[in-house]
């Protein structure tokens, strides 16, 4: 045999949508989890309910590389009309578990096969003749168990996660997975190198969540009582896991009140004035949406900007144009979400890059929203809301809300009424506002989306529409240094500097250490908001030659840094762009990189 | 100055708003009044008001009375939107909304139809001239087939009718009437107020600038001869003693659910404002008759509203603290050892 090859390996199951693979995918995920071995899952699946392809990409790694990487080493083959195009993807040396009535006749000669009669198997040894269809993949975890050396104590922990609401179903899908493990055992022998081996540090104290479930629990932790969204993938599981969560944690066991309103609106105009109108009568309010939602939102976020109410919106980005690839990946709403809705308007833009910060900035978009009385847009993505990510355990927050200027009643009393809703008196921009139903004469005042003086009152007046676009402005460059800063990391002290945002951290990690290991060790720049903060021209100022990579055509935010920059320092910049739709694997970075560097491949 | 004060202890000024800037003899001024009149004599606390409206000219009039209640005049056609957000937000807020023809069965027509399905606990006035005042004057979607333009085109499409729609889907409260009625107006705008979800109340209000000539069929003289009134309103508030000086036989009582009354006069027709179908017929006998109905053409006295549906308590979400909204350290803890 040759060399052994452990905990370093991308198993790809190739299966048909709506069949239940999903959770047979989750299981295997678990079980080497819970190995301690770290694992990076991907799934690719089409924008259909059932019928097409679906694969679903299992990444383990012992330094715990989280992003996509375009090889296969096993490949799960389950699905007939793809068994050749998957035949290919998978590298020379590689193995393929797969149906064995498909044909091997003119198939590679580089890799191993294990043939495997699923249906058979299926058909004789599941009894449960209404989920047959559903148990028939957990017979792949079994067969990959015994072809990799997963542990049966680790199969049955993570049949016991999966269905810790259904236990009833743990022992029929623990004798399924025994249909493929005992058919292992009997019938093949290891003639590959491939081997999981548990393994203790990388995981310790880690969980495994998706992004979209982490800003659910970060809006509940923020406070969200008002919640309007219109259903659309990939945001919809971020409100239904919402909804999931406060059913549980905000609904009062004895009355059945609940501390939170969520409302299904009959589409994204309505949702996102739902949450507007929440906003502006002092509730913590959010949405959630992605592409077409967003385009759809323009009007309604210019009125919050303009008017100045707090809201909280969430685009979990997908790729575009209009309807584009639904179920595929996208970092390509950026520099319209920044400027949403005509006119001069601008918006703060919180760029979470791993589902700790989803579930963090989550939380805190309430406070920047109230503080800031703004939109603030949260902008995630497909592969940061919808996959599971290996994540530190959040932390829970040690500070109070920050509900920003209200004035209170005593607080009117105390100034005599005298007051103006747009008057800048603390110098930042930021005026004051009070909330309705506060019971004093002089709290009311009239919000409009048409020009107003600092009262509030209806003008057209040339001098009082600049003043009041001035004071926007300026309340813009407070937030500006108050949003989350940059992470830099300038470690390898070298001149080359790289600059990324949201989900495309994993992929510069990893590619970092590439990098490195070809002698080109670089430094890091990660954005975390918009609009920039004086750190990124600082940190391009620092370096001869810096790339901003994404994962849009255009080079969004490689432009906005472009235009940050004194013209000095413009040439400096190079941009690197992903944009198939797949979460952008290191290779992406790495291999342009070195060429642009001119250092050998 | 009279010393005239409400139950509440404040005087009419108190719901006046800023001067009108609305053309002389607008409908909708006249409507305002009545709003004014309506919440003075109601003694609705001006703190718990929430003036809502969309776009046109008919939307800016909630800057024209009770000035010191908050107002928001959003975006064109949203103003439910904006009013079912602030809605669940505080209960406790009485919302108001005002739209025109344009704002509601136009660009509106959606959020106007699922704000009533939801059936949110607000007033929801459309101050109708079958015109768009604001941009001078185009067909609105109100305009009757074969009504003609100021300057002589005329309407070739069937109009949509915003108490027949709210009928159809089930709304809770239908009223119609007209801007010039103030003695059926008044009390209308006051029961609306205290119903419970959505009370839809199309004003026919013309619009002299650009839809009150011959042509028109929502001018002042086309509805003085073609007005019809199902039933002569009267509204007793909760805070009143009922008492009944109508003719038995002639009068319906409906209680609301707050223990306000609607005492309906009969008139002409025998009609029973809780029958949804007997609605629809006076609508659409109306229609062919070339006449408009107006009066309380339905009400539904056991309406459950959607924050009620929903579980929203009655003390605004707006009020509660970190406590009451986060996770304990313990759940959280647990919550977190389930991703394990
Ligand atoms: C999105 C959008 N489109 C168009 C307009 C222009 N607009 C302003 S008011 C109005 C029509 C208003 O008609 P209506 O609601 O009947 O009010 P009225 O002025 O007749 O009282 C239009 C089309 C706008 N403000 N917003
Ligand atoms: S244009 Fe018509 S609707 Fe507008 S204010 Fe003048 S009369 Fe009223
Ligand atoms: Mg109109």
């Amino acid at each position: 045999m040759t060399n052994q090859i452990i905990n370093d390996l991308t198993i790809q199951a190739a299966t048909v949508n709506g069949s239940g693979s999903q959770t047979a995918n989750l299981i295997l995920t678990r079980a080497i989890f819970h190995m301690g071995i770290p694992v990076a899952p991907k799934n690719v699946f089409p924008s259909n309910i059932e019928g097409l392809p679906t694969w679903y990409q299992l990444r383990v790694t012992t330094q715990g590389h989280m992003a996509r990487r375009d090889q296969v080493d096993i490949l799960i083959a389950f699905n007939p009309a793809t068994w050749h195009q998957d035949l290919r993807t998978v590298r020379p040396g590689g193995v393929v578990v797969h149906e064995e009535v498909f044909s091997t006749a003119e198939a590679r000669t580089d890799v191993t096969y294990y043939p495997v009669p699923f249906s058979k198997l299926a058909k004789s040894k599941i009894q449960n003749d209404t989920l047959r269809k559903q148990l028939a993949n957990m017979i792949y975890v079994g067969v990959v168990a015994g072809l990799l050396g997963i542990p049966w104590e680790a199969l049955e922990h993570a049949v016991t996660r999966q269905f810790l609401s259904k236990p009833k179903a743990v022992p029929l899908n623990l004798d399924a997975i025994k249909v493929g493990f005992d058919y292992w055992q009997d019938n093949f022998s290891k003639k590959d190198p491939y081997r999981l081996e548990p393994m203790t540090g990388v995981v310790d104290q880690k969980v495994l969540v998706e992004g979209n479930q982490a800003a659910a629990l970060g809006a509940l932790m923020g406070g969200v009582t008002v919640a309007a969204w219109y259903p659309i993938t990939p945001s919809s599981s971020l409100c239904e896991n919402l909804i999931a969560y406060a059913e549980r944690f905000r609904t009062d066991p004895e009355t059945g009140e609940k501390r939170i309103a969520v409302v299904q609106a009959e589409d994204e105009l309505a949702a996102v004035g739902m949450a507007i109108g929440a906003g502006w009568a002092g509730a913590r309010a959010m949405t959630s949406t992605s592409g077409p939602g967003i385009s759809l939102m323009a009007e309604f976020a210019g009125l919050g900007y303009y008017a100045e109410v707090p809201v909280v919106i969430f685009d979990i980005q997908r790729i575009g144009p209009s309807t584009g690839l639904p179920t595929r990946t996208s970092q390509a709403d950026v520099g319209f979400a920044y400027t949403l809705s005509h006119g001069d308007t601008k918006h703060l833009v919180l760029l979470p890059g791993t589902v700790e910060e989803c579930y963090e900035f989550a939380r805190d978009a309430f406070d920047y929203a109230d503080r800031f009385q703004t939109p603030v847009f949260v902008l995630s993505d497909l592969d940061l809301g919808m996959n599971l990510w290996m994540t530190p355990e959040f932390k829970y927050p040690d500070k109070p809300f920050d509900r920003g200027k209200v004035l209170s009643k005593a607080d009117l009393e105390r100034l005599a009424g005298e007051w103006a809703r747009y008057r800048d008196v603390d110098g930042d921009g930021v005026p004051y506002r009070t909330l309705p139903g506060t019971d004093h004469p002089a709290a009311g005042y009239f919000t409009r989306g048409s020009g107003h003086d600092e009262h509030a009152r209806y003008t057209e007046s040339a001098e009082s529409y600049a003043a009041n676009m001035d004071r926007l402005s300026r309340k813009f460059e407070t937030a500006r240094t108050a949003l989350p800063a940059p992470v830099i990391d300038e470690s390898a002290g070298s001149k080359i500097g790289l600059i990324a945002f949201g989900s495309t951290h994993a992929a510069v990690l990893e590619s970092r250490s590439a990098l490195a290991a070809a002698k080109l060790p670089v430094d890091y720049l990660r954005i975390r908001a918009l609009p920039l903060s004086a750190q990124v021209v600082e940190f391009v100022s620092r370096h001869e030659r810096v790339y901003v990579i994404e994962q849009n055509r255009d080079g969004q935010v490689y432009d906005l840094i472009r235009l940050a920059l004194p013209p000095a320092l413009v040439d400096r910049l190079r941009s690197i762009r992903h944009y198939d739709g797949q979460p952008i694997p290191a290779d992406a970075i790495t291999e342009p990189l070195l060429e642009s560097e001119a250092i050998p491949v | 100055m009279s010393a005239t004060i409400n139950r509440i202890g404040l005087p009419r000024d108190a719901y006046k708003g800023a001067a009108t800037t609305l053309c002389a003899g607008c409908g909708h001024n006249s409507i305002t009044n009545h709003m004014i009149k309506a919440l003075y004599e109601l003694g609705v606390e001006p703190h718990r008001l929430a003036k809502m409206s969309g776009i046109g000219c008919s939307s800016k009039t909630p800057a024209y009375f009770v000035e010191s209640a908050h107002g928001f005049n959003g975006v064109h056609g949203r103003m439910p939107a904006l009013t079912t957000g602030a809605q669940l937000a505080n209960r406790q807020l009485i919302m108001l909304g005002v739209s025109g023809d344009g704002d509601t069965a136009s660009i509106g027509l959606g959020q106007f139809m699922h704000m009533i399905r939801r059936n949110i606990d607000c007033t929801y006035i459309i101050e109708d001239n079958g015109t768009y005042g604001l941009t001078k004057g185009q067909f609105s979607a109100t305009a009757d087939l074969g009504s003609v333009q100021k300057k002589g085109a005329v309407n070739t499409f069937q109009p949509i009718d915003p108490c027949a729609v709210a009928l159809t889907l089930g709304c809770t409260f239908v009223a119609r009437s007209f801007s010039g009625d103030g003695k059926q107006v008044v009390p209308l705008i006051k029961a609306a107020i205290a119903h419970r979800g959505t009370a839809v109340l199309d004003i026919i209000s013309p619009c002299v600038t650009f839809n009150d000539h011959d042509g028109s069929t929502k001018s002042y003289s086309w509805i003085k001869d073609h007005e019809e009134s199902i039933a002569d309103v009267s509204f007793i508030p909760f805070f009143e003693e009922v008492h009944v000086d109508y003719e038995p036989g002639t009068v319906r009582d409906v209680e609301l659910h707050d223990g306000s009354h609607i005492l309906l006069k009969k008139l002409g027709e025998d009609h029973d404002p809780t029958d949804r179908r007997a609605a629809m017929r006076v609508i659409e006998e109306g229609r062919s008759a070339g006449h408009l109905v107006t009066g309380l053409l339905y009400l539904d006295p056991a309406s459950v509203d959607f924050a009620t549906t929903e579980r929203i308590p009655e003390s605004p979400l707006v009020d509660l603290s970190e406590d009451e909204l986060r996770l304990t350290k313990d759940e959280f803890a647990q919550f977190m050892s389930e991703f394990a």
